[in-house]
Formats: structure tokens, sequence, C-alpha cells
């Protein structure tokens, strides 16, 4: 047994560098489209004076613009998208399946019936309303899930499907019945970031960011799961531990995403992909990599959503719908059906 | 003979189905104890309990002072490894930080990949044998190859106890010998090794003390020169056979009696 001098060295920073410098550059990507974002809209306002009026604020009209109606969006966009994507690559690590997505936990289709329900009842008026009936309605489906399937991945899923089907079917039906219920559904339920930024956001963004940092405290004690659940026990990792903390994690990050946004699906999906290969097996990298490449997808998406009609919106959620079917089919292309 | 690892009287199932009753085994400490016995009797579920992947229903294991359901998950791992018989990689991941992944029990919650992380992995990957496959991707090795990658990562865990089920299955029999020679020198070195094995002669050759289980009991426990004979290797294996001393280190040598008919 021999210990080369300098090789640890070499090895560290041949594998490291790369990585670093993807997500730097995924960061300044990010920055890039941020700024676009803000700037690109009925009226445009150039970069240079979308920064100037974050960093040095004049109260001109585009600067009113910016720090009042764009950039709360853009900021929606980012918690959104990262919360999403890191749902995602927490559910797919989880669950061992490259296809699932947040929404096979139930999360999406508790908040749509929580909402039909409020409405129905005549509670769930305004955005605050539809807000808090979501976060509800995201929270109660994740439990139920949780606690019916906590024993097995696949288990899991399927508890998630099921209660997906019955709540989709049962809110159908009161929709049905009641016509004013499903006028107001009917713009929830498609995605969008339009006019959020009205909605008291300060908790489910309070939640996302909270959620997202332990994302990444969680992330190594991930990697020992995906090794098994026989080698992450006897490597210290305590599986039912970190297997609950992972589902709580999902739970907020998609709840809180759903309740903000509504349904914006794919974004979980395919945002691990693109990230997975990157990552190289590693969960950490991963959860940085999805951190960073979710909101760009997302406000690429949304730049989309105001830019492709002449007059009004595209919902952010058709947007992504339409980016993220030619994307997933790409990465299988590429990748294989290995990836899958 | 001092033993830090100790079960006591443990009863063992899964499901419905009762593996053990009233199981006793001290595990010599610094010695290489191997477990032998025919299919399903109980070698890997005693190992699993050893390690506290399964929960005994009656009766304890215990580390020290101490029964090792009472330990920090962390605290356990760093004194017992484990390695079972079809561990599971993650796809893309490569050699080198599959082999990593054992370093887990030594990191905190914020602390960045460290001199003696590096310094164990590496130091683990020459000792199985692997320091050329370091940025292969684990899924293109073939069997052997990645058996004893599994057996890098268990090392980089740098464990005075390593438990190991099967560890020489899907190596050829070149490879059998090296990590068996391995698990003897580790050994020397002051580890405690308990494996379960599958050929008994292999068994006598590196083990210092054998244990031969049955429809989960064990029959004899000792050196391997002490215990096995025909009449132990009828009761256990149900098989024929004569024993002669192994021509080349003097351990007993089962040689069956059965022909083809």
């Amino acid at each position: 047994m021999t210990v080369a001098g300098h090789a640890p060295e070499t090895a560290r920073t041949r594998r490291a560098v790369p990585q670093l410098g993807l997500l730097v550059g995924g960061l300044a990507l990010l920055a890039a489209v941020a700024v676009l974002s803000i700037g690109i809209g009925a009226r445009s306002v150039p970069p240079a004076e979308v920064v100037r009026a974050l960093v040095d604020f004049q109260g001109t009209d585009d600067h009113v613009i910016v720090r009042d109606v764009r950039a709360p969006r853009a900021l929606l966009a980012v918690a959104v998208g990262a919360a999403l994507a890191v749902a995602g690559a927490l559910i797919q690590t989880l669950a061992r399946n490259p296809l699932a997505e947040p929404g096979i936990l139930g999360v999406t289709a508790g908040a749509g019936f929580a909402i039909t329900v409020g409405s129905a009842l005549g509670l769930a008026a305004g955005q605050a309303g539809e807000l808090g009936f979501a976060v509800i309605g995201s929270v109660l489906a994740a439990l139920l899930v949780a606690a019916v399937g906590r024993r097995s991945p696949l288990r899991l899923v399927l508890t998630g499907v099921a209660l997906t089907a019955v709540l989709g079917g049962v809110g159908l039906g009161l929709r049905l019945m009641l016509p004013d219920v499903f006028d107001m559904y009917r713009f929830w339920s498609v995605g969008s970031l339009a006019a959020r930024e009205q909605a008291p956001l300060e908790l489910p963004l309070a939640a996302i960011g909270v959620s997202l940092l332990g994302a990444l405290l969680l992330s190594r004690a991930l990697n020992a799961l995906t090794l098994g659940e026989s080698v992450a026990h006897t490597l210290g990792a305590g599986v039912v531990r970190v297997r609950a903390a992972t589902l709580a994690l999902i739970t907020v990050l998609s709840g809180a995403a759903t309740a903000i946004a509504g349904p914006i699906l794919f974004v979980g999906l395919i945002v691990p992909h693109l990230a997975r290969r990157p990552a190289g097996g590693s969960v950490p990298w991963l959860i940085l990599y999805t951190m960073v490449l979710g909101p760009v997808l997302l406000l690429v998406a949304d730049i989309g959503s105001r830019v492709l009609l002449p007059t009004g919106e595209v919902p952010v959620a058709v947007v992504t719908a339409f980016l993220g079917g030619p994307m997933l089919i790409w990465a299988v292309r590429r990748y294989g059906a290995g990836a899958l | 003979m001092t033993a830090r690892l100790t079960a006591r009287d443990i009863t063992l199932r899964y499901g419905d189905r009762v593996v053990s009753t009233r199981l006793s085994l001290d595990v010599p400490d610094g010695a290489f104890t191997a477990v032998v016995g025919p299919n399903a009797c109980g070698k890997s579920t005693l190992l699993r309990a050893l390690v506290r992947l399964l929960r005994p229903d009656a009766g304890q294991v215990r580390f020290d002072d101490r029964e090792v359901g009472g330990y920090p998950a962390k605290a356990l791992a760093k004194q017992l490894g484990f390695l079972p018989q079809d561990p599971l990689a993650p796809d893309d991941i490569k050699v080198r930080q599959l082999v990593g992944r054992g370093r887990f029990p030594h990191q905190s919650l914020l602390a960045m990949w460290s001199r003696d992380d590096e310094e164990a992995v590496t130091e683990a990957m020459a000792a199985a044998g692997v320091e050329d496959l370091g940025d292969r991707p684990v899924q293109e090795l073939s069997g052997g190859q990645r058996q004893r990658v599994w057996m890098a990562m268990v090392l980089a865990q740098r464990t005075p106890y390593l438990l190991l089920d099967e560890p020489t299955s899907f190596l050829d029999i070149t490879h059998q010998y090296q990590l068996l020679g391995l698990l003897a020198r580790l050994r020397d070195e002051g580890r405690t090794v308990i494996a379960v094995l599958h050929d008994i002669n292999q068994a006598c050759r590196f083990a210092d003390h054998l244990v031969a289980m049955k429809d989960g009991r064990v029959v004899a426990e000792g050196d391997p020169a002490d215990i096995v004979d025909a009449a132990l290797i009828k009761d256990v294996f149900d098989l024929p056979s004569v024993i002669v001393p192994d021509p080349v280190t003097g351990t007993p040598m089962v040689v069956p009696t059965l022909q083809g008919e």
C-alpha cells in the first residue's frame, strides 16, 4: 500500500475544476438571462438601464417598471424554477427513477383540488386565498402520500399516482357541476408567472430559500443513499431520517412553487436530466446545477411567453411544455435509453 | 480470546420467516473469521444483524459495552465496515467517486473533501488493485473489477472491523486468492475480518476462526484444523468427503467423494 505524494492533489484538481467552471458559467448565463428577462416586454428596457435601475434607482418610468413589475417577476421565475428543478432532482434521486417528477407525489393535484374546493365554498377568492389553499392542498396531499408510501420508493410513486387520479377525478366532477369554480380554476391551472407578484409571496419564497439550502445540506447523505439502503445504513447515513427529510423538502419546494405559479410541468423532469451527465453521479453537484439551470429554463420560457404573441401573453407553462418536450427527446437520444 | 463484537441469544427473522433463534457468536478480535454453510442457512442474515441492518427480535448484538443499536449512525460506521452481496452503483458514477463515498462517516455536514479523505481513497484503491480504474465509469467494468471497486469503497471507510458478505463471488480464481490474501494482510495489520465464504477450502486456508452454520444455528466454531472433519462436512453440507491436508498450507482440505453418476 503506497500513497503517492502529489497524485492526490492533481487528481482532485482535475476533477473539481471543470465542474466548478460549469457552475460559474451557469451562474453567468443565469445573470444574463435575468437581465434580458427584465428588459424584454411590452416596453423594452436596454440591459444597461436594467442594471442601473437595480443598483442606482432614479425613479424614471423605466426604473419603476423594472423595480416594481419586471424584477419581482424575474425573481419569482428564479425561485419557482429553482424549486421545481431541485424538487425534481430530489424525487428522481429518492425514487431511483429518472422519469419521476415532483407531480407524482400528488402535490400538484392536491393544490388544484384544494383550490377547486376552496372556490366552491367561496373561500379562495383573490390571490392570497388561492395561495393559501394551494399550500394547504399540496402539503396535505404530500403528507398523505408519504404516510402511505414511505416504506418503499415504488409504493410512494404508486400512491402518488393513485392520489393524483382520485383528486383529479373528484375535482373535475366539482368543476363540471359548478361553472364559476371552473372559470376560476382554469386561470390557475395554466401555470403562469403573469401578475402573480401581487400575492403575498414572502412566506412561499422564504420556504423555497430555506428548502434549497436544506437540499444542499442533505445532498451528501443522499450520495450515500444512492448506493442502496444497506450500504447507506452501514456508512452511517440515517436512511429513514434522510428519506423523510427529502420528502419534506420535495413537498415544500414543489408545493410552494405550485402555489405561486400554478402547475408548471417539465421543469422538474427535464432540468435534472440536463444536469445529470455533468454532475457525474454526484448528488451535491446535481443539486447545484439544477439550482442554476431551473431558473435559466423558466426565465427563458417566461421571456418566450411575453414575446410569442403580438398582444397579451402565452402562459409560461405552455412554453415550458413546448421547450420541454423536444428537450426530453433530445436528452433521450443524446444519452441513450441508459439515461432514462 | 477477546471479542468486542458479540451476538448473544439473538432471534432473527424476515417478516414471518424465522431464520435463527437464540444464536450466539463472539467475533474474535484481530482474527480472520470465515462463516460457511449451505445456502439459506442464515449466514448473511447473521452478518446483517452484526452491522445492525437487521434488528434482533430477542437477544442483543453488542459492540464493546453497548448494544449496536445504541450508537449514533456515524460512530458505528467508523468501527464496522460492511459490504453486502450485491451492492448497487448509481448510473454515471466513476470508480474514484464510488470509493470516495466510503468516506461519508468521516465527513461532517459542511466539511470539504480533506487530505485525509484523499489519502484514504488512494490507499484503498491501491490495496484493492483498482488504482488504474479511477476515471472509468463503474457501469462499464466487469463483475470482478466492480467487486474490487466496492472492496476499495469499504477499505476507504478505514474501519477496524470489516464484515463482508461473499466478497469472492464474481471474481475469477486468481482474484479470489488475491482478495483473500488482502484480507489476511489486513488481519495482520490488526483489523478484524469476518467474511461469509462459499469455498470451504479457501475458508480453511485463510481463516483463523471458522464458523459452520446450518439451519440458522452455529454447528461448530474454532480453528479450522481443530473442527473440520468428514463428520462435520456431512452434517453441515450433507456431503460425503475425505479430509486431507492442503498440500500447500497443511490446513484441512475437503475432497468430496461424490462422483458423476
